[in-house]
């Protein structure tokens, strides 16, 4: 009766159903921004609003990493005053946070998406153009 | 130098002596010791998440030998350069010799009779020049991935959906879509080559075969597209080059001036049209405009004022300023140095029609059908994974270097439904494309093909078997790296698509308005 699947069972039963693409919302500029319109095919699976909950606070993430700020600016300041030189031994600020939605994304897999059956992939890995969420396909006897 | 920040600097170290050209065969991970039982916290854009130090027999390839687009890398990935370097060596020999001869003969002489802070600030500004000129080149300045298979798929099918786009006559319109940005009406063109709409200020360049994120234009001076992430270095380059020629310039003049009151040799010329180049970019920054944007006319035809506009534009010369130099330095997209996930079907090359269908589960079933028996390997996985691959069927045989049609580009009618795909699933010897990336492209003007090389472990083949999903450990390291073969990753495979490419955005050289005529010392 459960519908729950452990990460395991996905491992052993793991059925690629299909994949749903999250295409990037674009009304705002060129920001990274995810659309938040929920897919049709996740709806059997997942709860809208977990859905919407897990793109908006990626959004939230990339608007913090490409934010305009005092920070940003010095950074770019002092980059151009040592002949961006510096962005050999420096971590950008949005490197950093990209780390901190990789763990995110991680943290939301496993508690949330891996037991219903999806997986998120890190935009990253798809160039920041879309959030690809892998459906698995429910094989376990309920 | 800029390279993106794509390697951590651990592994620099690790990989320091091996400046392997092109085809690398280091195995090289010391850096990479990710205990596959542990959760892994990879970090984006270096390495990639779920793939483990390879402690495999076969060779991993690192992600640039398989990059689809023409560029050049060197230094295992590090540095990328287009393949067409244009004279790149020739602006740098041009810079070296003429600030040799300017600290040869003229510093001396200054030195004695005016000051010695002449060298010092020619030093300064040439390391700048130089610095700035080589991180534009060596950096990639914003190459989109092309999309994987899956992604291809799925929007063909958006498409193709009545209601999403227009008309059903025999030519469909070209595909575009359109959005909203700042009570703007933004077009948004579909790359035929990267199978992608193209974000807003996205453009295909032909001569890179990439599209590049706020593509400015191709230089090829520098030898590499001008884009969103080189173009604050592009900008010091001019800027910087600007003042050391007009120093050059001024000292020479009073170095003759000084020493024979006599005839000047002028070289006006290179001064004034490089202090030209610096001005326009200088006016393209403070109104956030891209070279294409300009020259296009994009926003200045719309309203009367370029101000108004511009969607991009922060209507402050100030921010506009700040967004576009001081900006967040955007990370690299194409993962150069990460590691090709492992293909899953060791089978032969073969070539397998798709039929036209806009069905998605006839295309699923057929194809995997087909490769399950061509794979001969077992299929623990009855469900087909869907793959709608639309188009009738026409068999394309990659044939290299054929013709890109000039007019092509989003505007051309790809055809609604219409591309074919050839599948090839290929053997992983096959899969190790030359570094330049295209010589298997087979490109048609006209027709509605696309051409996939295709490789077998991105999602279509439902058979994982050569991979198996591994059994032990519990935790979603071991899911990911399950999941990696059918996660294709975005450049691995390498779609073998049209040299589509919008000719007005992409071959766009400054050149010919601004001619840098380092040329005339």
């Amino acid at each position: 009766m459960a519908e729950t699947h452990s990460l395991q069972d996905l491992r052993q039963q793991a059925a690629i159903a299909s994949k749903v693409f999250i295409q990037r919302d674009y009304t705002s500029g060129t920001i990274c921004k995810f659309q938040t319109k929920f897919p049709s095919e996740l709806e059997t699976r997942i709860d809208k609003q977990q859905f919407e909950e897990t793109i908006q606070t990626l959004n939230n993430l990339y608007a913090e990493a490409e934010k305009l700020g005092g920070k940003s600016y010095l950074e770019g300041c002092l980059a151009c005053l040592t002949a961006y030189t510096i962005f050999l031994c420096m971590e950008t600020h949005y490197e950093k946070v990209l780390k901190k939605i990789t763990k995110y994304i991680q943290e939301q897999n496993e508690k949330v998406y891996a037991p219903l059956g999806l997986l998120l992939t890190d935009p990253i890995e798809r160039g920041l153009r879309v959030v690809e969420i892998t459906i698995y396909e429910d094989r376990s006897s309920r | 130098m800029g390279r993106g920040k794509d390697a951590q600097p651990s592994s620099d170290k690790d990989n320091g002596g091996a400046l392997a050209r092109g085809h690398s065969t280091m195995k090289n991970c010391e850096y990479q010791q990710i205990d596959p039982q542990a959760l892994p916290t990879p970090t984006p854009t270096p390495t990639p998440p779920s793939q483990p130090c390879p402690e495999k027999t076969k060779k991993q390839q690192r992600k640039w030998e398989v990059f689809p687009g023409k560029n050049r890398f060197y230094c295992d990935g590090r540095i990328i350069v287009s393949r067409q370097s244009g004279v790149l060596p020739l602006t740098l020999g041009l810079i070296l010799v003429t600030s040799g001869l300017f600290f040869i003969f003229d510093c001396p002489f200054l030195v004695k009779h005016l000051t010695s802070g002449i060298p010092v600030i020619g030093g300064v500004l040439f390391v700048f020049v130089v610095i700035s000129l080589l991180q534009t080149s060596f950096t990639d300045p914003g190459i989109l991935p092309r999309a994987t298979p899956e992604e291809a798929a799925d929007i063909e099918k958006q498409i193709d959906n009545p209601g999403a786009s227009s008309s059903s006559t025999y030519r469909p319109p070209p595909r575009t879509k359109e959005i909203v940005i700042n009570q703007q009406v933004v077009k948004l063109k579909y790359c035929f080559t990267c199978k992608i709409f193209r974000p807003p200020r996205t453009s295909h360049c032909s001569l890179c075969d990439n599209c590049v994120e706020r593509f400015d234009h191709h230089c090829p001076w520098v030898g590499n597209c001008v884009g969103k992430r080189n173009y604050r270095f592009f900008y010091c380059f001019i800027v910087s080059l600007s003042f050391l020629t007009a120093f050059i310039f001024g000292c020479v003049t009073t170095h003759l001036a000084l020493r024979s009151r006599g005839k000047l040799v002028v070289c006006f010329f290179s001064v004034w049209s490089i202090l030209g180049l610096s001005g326009f970019h200088t006016y393209l920054v403070a109104s956030n405009l891209t070279t294409n944007e300009d020259i296009k006319g994009s926003w200045s035809g719309k309203s009367g004022s370029e101000d108004t506009g511009n969607p991009y534009s922060y209507h402050n010369i100030f921010k506009n300023c700040c967004v576009v130099l001081c900006g967040p330095m955007p990370p690299s997209l194409i993962d150069r140095r990460g590691y090709v996930p492992e293909d899953s079907l060791p089978s032969a090359t073969v070539e397998i029609q798709l039929p036209a269908a806009k069905n998605d589960i006839n295309v699923t079933a057929e194809t995997s059908k087909v490769l399950l028996e061509l794979a001969s390997a077992p299929a623990p996985l009855a469900a087909p994974v869907p793959v709608s691959v639309p188009g009738p069927a026409s068999k394309l045989p990659p044939a290299p270097g054929l013709p890109v049609d000039p007019a092509q580009g989003s505007t051309s009618a790809g055809g609604g439904g219409g591309s074919s795909s050839v599948l090839n699933v290929s053997s992983p010897a096959d899969k190790r494309r030359p570094r330049h990336g295209s010589s298997k492209r087979a490109t048609s003007s006209h027709s509605h093909k696309h051409v996939h090389t295709h490789k077998p472990a991105n999602g279509t083949a439902s058979s994982p078997a050569p991979s198996p999903v591994p059994a032990l450990a519990p935790d979603l390291s071991t899911l990911q790296q399950a999941a990696a073969p059918f996660l294709s990753s975005s450049s691995s495979s390498t779609p073998v698509g049209l040299k589509r490419s919008s000719s007005s955005s992409g071959s766009h050289r400054r050149e010919r308005r601004d001619p840098k005529l380092t040329s005339q010392h």
